[in-house]
């Protein structure tokens, strides 16, 4: 039964992993202090959510997912450019990265 | 024979996925992150084709692998000066942090299983086979025409804000 389940790669599958790649992206969030590592963690986080998308679309046999995760993936795109906009501007007023150390909105 | 090559292909992707994003998240170098991150989006296009949408399998390597992983290299590379040798990134609320992502991923995958098991998710009459490109073009020019537009204004300005957000400050440098 069980290697039954273990062998025909279905909806849980994937669904595993996309929970265990939100948890790893969610960790890098909240536990790291390097600006750009926790965008890596929102990056893997982007994944998980397409992952998510895509495993819904397949086994509905719509085509939302499939549209849905190709503007994840544009917005993703913005996304990083504009973030990494806002970190190199944060390291030319503090000169760091590091999130807990920039603490005050104006010079 | 047949029937065990693909269940093992899909493991090894999903064991390459999953162990590089843990070093992503783990290691304490920025630059192996970086390029751990690389075989994370490698291996999520993998599962993409296992989830049998190709086009957006290509679409995941071109835009992450060939975009968004060299920003963020040339952030890593920018953001840390040349003298400081190393890279290193400091974590804080360590156990805080693991109690809540175990109990994220726990609860997650509780619910998952449980609305599976309790037959919650039957799949549809129709599952998506073959190639997924040519299905893509009809849904982008007729039901997410709009989307499709919009999505495209917003990438526009988003790089035009990400240009005048990262230029070089001449007023700003005069003061220093």
């Amino acid at each position: 039964m069980l290697t039954e389940q273990l062998l025909s790669i279905g909806l849980n599958h994937f669904l595993t992993i996309s929970a265990i790649l939100f948890g790893l992206g969610m960790f890098a969030v909240m536990t790291r202090k390097n600006a750009i590592v926790i965008l890596m963690g929102v990056e893997l986080i982007l994944n998980a959510a397409n992952i998510n998308f895509l495993t819904f679309s397949k086994y509905n046999g719509g085509m939302d997912g499939v549209m849905f995760s190709l503007f994840v993936i544009v917005l993703a795109a913005a996304e990083a450019a504009v973030a990494l906009a806002i970190v190199i501007n944060i390291f030319k007023t503090f000169k760091t990265v590091d999130v807990s150390r920039v603490d005050t909105m104006k010079e | 024979m047949n029937q065990l090559t693909i269940p093992i292909i899909f493991y090894i992707f999903a064991a390459v996925t999953v162990l590089s994003a843990a070093f992503v998240v783990f290691s304490k170098n920025i630059i192996y992150s970086a390029f751990s991150l690389l075989f994370t989006f490698f291996g999520v296009a993998a599962l993409y084709v296992f989830l049998s949408a190709d086009f957006i399998a290509v679409t995941q390597v071109v835009v992450y692998v060939g975009g968004i992983l060299v920003l963020l290299l040339f952030g890593v590379m920018f953001t840390n000066t040349i003298m400081q040798t190393e890279l290193k990134a400091d974590v804080i609320h360590v156990v805080p942090g693991v109690l809540l992502t175990l109990l994220l991923i726990g609860g997650l995958l509780f619910a998952f299983y449980n609305a599976s098991a309790a037959g919650g998710w039957m799949p549809g009459m129709m599952q998506l086979q073959g190639s997924v490109v040519e299905r893509i073009g009809f849904e982008t020019m007729s039901r997410y025409m709009l989307p499709f537009e919009m999505v495209s204004i917003v990438l526009l300005v988003a790089l035009l804000g990400a240009a005048f957000l990262a230029r070089y400050d001449k007023a700003h440098k005069k003061e220093h």
